[in-house]
């Protein structure tokens, strides 16, 4: 077999079922050996049938997939050193965890012997030893995601891919299941490749974040670089934390923008790469939320700092911070996260009079 | 923290309301409840009493007669089954019905398992398929028996059980199995057949290592279906088997010449051999379903 190593390129991939609707349009993307990718976007945006093409499920309808470097498509799954955990995992429910995860070693025709000494080998890996000889039915949520990583791992693929491998487990397992994947995917030294709608999960475990759209990619990068540095509003609104703002650019200064809207007067934001923008343009500018301070009228404050006079509109309590909702600006939505010992030295209660304030080299425009 | 307050809400309002909306657990039933049983136990009585009579009478002894009251005890009229010939060829019937039946058996739940993989994908004319079965599964069971025996006389062919009637049985016990097998198959979830391909499988393994297993269940009642189906099926055999008879037609012949407790015998005789096939079934069901049984599951 000639996949030797996990790097993946997606050149020009499109999918269409009915030849109009683009499930996936134009895909391009590099993927290195040993990476923890995942695939961020709503459900409909394309990220399972990109992960199902690389497996080996679906073709796709133009474009190229290397694996290894070399061309998979019309590949079987097996040829292409991939192995894939189903969402829902799709265990055989009359087979015990040692005959499920010893599964494709017997179609491969390995003896009973040997293949029962692998499994056994796999099944201590995960952790799972003592349930062996179980059904499926019999085991809990976090178990049943366990077996099938075992599973899709003992073949000794180059690839795993992962369809929402966390999405049937609740709040805490979650938690949980998301390092034990983090130490898999190190403990095997492979690529994982992770869909999911979840952008927490997302940065928390991956190396490279892709943001999708529609069948389209809207951003890739490592997870912090997507999250701090969204390059527009649909990357910013999906993976939250940023307040994004419309405003018209009433002027140029030097590199930034001096922006107003009816309730914002003279916010500066750096131009970044948006050079060749100009007066009288509508632009759209984010904010982290945390970047965001809040102090009453009468305080006052520095010079170079953007001030948006506001009101609280709620007030909700996180435990580490505090979530204060403004007043809209526009149609935008304008939070402030709070440390919550900051915001407990004085606390605001709804209906305040606050100004908002940041520093304008916080602030980013988007695309 | 949120989840709090609707939590303590909940356990005020809903216990009250649960009260109101359940029937009481003590005290007496409705009235409803007695008219109801008696209605109950009259149709149960209606359904199993002829039957019952007929397995009574069949243990009179040597002076029985074809109804009651009983005279005397004894096995007599089910030797006397086995061993006159003034009574028909009940063992060959016998034989050549249960041969019959598991051909039909086996050839229906094949062609159902196929064909209820196929209906799981569109295909062009699956539902004129479809209603073509529905069609011959619809027809009248003698009319459909005419036709076969009218062809065969056309083209020169013999009647005869192990050739036309298998195929005037099979046209009605297929319908049924891909009926059986169409809600059978609707609780396969195509991501066993995709994991079994993603691990390397080829088509044929998935089918016997994956698929025909966990449809394990369903395929014992298709079959339990087809055999039950085949084993007392009496129109549309009626002008299909030929010289020599299935046991329905035996039994049909018997009670136009035969005027003794023998075919009471009969009659216990093929429904003892019913239960016991049907018991076999639904108890190798069990025993497939307890083996997977669903334990103390997380959820």
């Amino acid at each position: 077999m000639a996949v030797e190593n996990g790097s993946i390129e997606l050149a020009g991939i499109v999918k269409s079922y009915d030849g109009a609707n683009r499930v996936v349009d134009g895909v391009n993307l590099k993927i290195p050996d040993r990476a923890y990718c995942c695939f961020l976007g709503p459900s409909g945006c394309g990220k399972t049938t990109i992960l199902r093409m690389i497996a080996g499920h679906e073709d796709p309808t133009y474009g190229e997939i290397l694996i290894g470097g070399k061309d998979v498509v019309g590949l079987a799954p097996v040829e292409r050193r991939t192995a894939m955990m189903f969402q829902s995992y799709a265990l055989f429910p009359h087979l015990n965890v040692r005959d499920n995860i010893a599964f494709a070693l017997r179609v491969r025709g390995v003896g009973a012997q040997e293949r029962r000494k692998a499994a056994d080998a796999m099944i201590e890996k995960v952790r799972l030893t003592e349930l062996a000889d179980r059904l499926p039915a019999q085991l809990s949520g976090g178990q049943q995601q366990r077996v099938a990583l075992a599973r899709a791992a003992i073949t000794g693929p180059k690839v795993l891919l992962l369809d929402e491998p966390l999405s049937a487990l609740d709040e805490q397992l979650r938690v949980q299941m998301r390092q034990e994947l983090s130490r898999m995917q190190r403990d095997l030294g492979i690529t994982f490749i992770h869909v999911t709608h979840t952008q927490l999960e997302a940065i928390a475990i991956a190396d490279i974040v892709v943001v999708m759209e529609k069948g389209k990619i809207k951003q890739a990068g490592p997870a912090r670089d997507v999250y701090d540095q969204p390059q527009d509003r649909y990357v910013a609104e999906f993976l939250g934390g940023q307040n994004v703002l419309t405003g018209r650019i009433e002027r140029i200064e030097g590199d930034s923008a001096i922006i107003v809207s009816q309730e914002m007067r003279d916010v500066v934001v750096p131009l970044g790469a948006r050079r060749t923008a100009s007066a009288g343009d509508v632009v759209d500018f984010a904010i982290r939320r945390d970047d965001v301070d809040l102090v009453r009228p009468e305080a006052g404050g520095g010079g170079e700092r953007a001030k948006v006079p506001s009101r609280v509109r709620a007030i909700e309590y996180q435990g580490n911070f505090v979530k204060v909702i403004l007043d809209k600006i526009g149609a935008d939505e304008l939070i402030a996260y709070v440390p919550d010992r900051v915001f407990y030295r004085d606390p605001f209660s709804v209906g305040d009079v606050v100004i908002a304030g940041w520093e304008k080299n916080k602030t980013r425009m988007l695309a | 923290m949120t989840g709090d307050l609707p939590a303590i809400a909940d356990a005020d309002t809903v216990p009250g309301r649960a009260r109101r909306a359940l029937a009481p657990s003590r005290g007496s039933r409705p009235w409803t409840f007695y008219v109801l049983a008696t209605l109950f136990t009259l149709y149960v009585i209606a359904l199993y009493g002829p039957m019952v009579c007929i397995y009574i009478l069949s243990f009179q002894d040597v002076r029985g007669g074809l109804v009651f009251p009983m005279r005397g005890t004894s096995l007599h009229w089910f030797v006397d089954l086995f061993t006159q010939v003034r009574t028909g060829d009940v063992k060959g019937a016998f034989s050549r019905s249960i041969r019959l039946a598991v051909v039909v058996t086996i050839i229906t739940v094949v062609i159902s398992f196929m064909s209820g993989l196929a209906f799981r994908k569109r295909f062009t004319g699956d539902s004129v398929v479809f209603y073509l079965m529905i069609g011959s599964l619809v027809a009248p069971g003698l009319v459909l028996g005419i036709g076969i025996g009218l062809i065969c006389n056309v083209l020169g062919i013999e009647t005869s059980w192990y050739t036309t009637a298998l195929g005037a049985q099979l046209s009605w016990t297929l319908p049924f199995g891909v009926l059986v097998m169409f809600a059978v198959m609707s609780r396969l979830n195509s991501a066993w057949e995709e994991a079994a391909r993603d691990l390397g499988a080829s088509a044929w393994q998935t089918t016997f290592l994956v698929i025909v297993p966990i449809l394990a269940p369903g395929l014992v009642a298709v079959a339990l279906f087809g055999f039950t189906l085949s084993y007392d099926e009496f129109t549309r055999s009626l002008l299909t088997a030929g010289s020599l008879n299935t046991l329905p037609l035996e039994i049909w012949s018997m009670t136009l010449n035969v005027t003794s407790p023998s075919l009471y015998a009969l009659g216990t005789v093929t429904t003892l051999i019913s239960f016991a096939i049907i018991g076999i079934c639904l108890g190798t069901i069990a025993r497939i379903q307890k083996r997977r049984a669903a334990g103390p599951s997380a959820h």
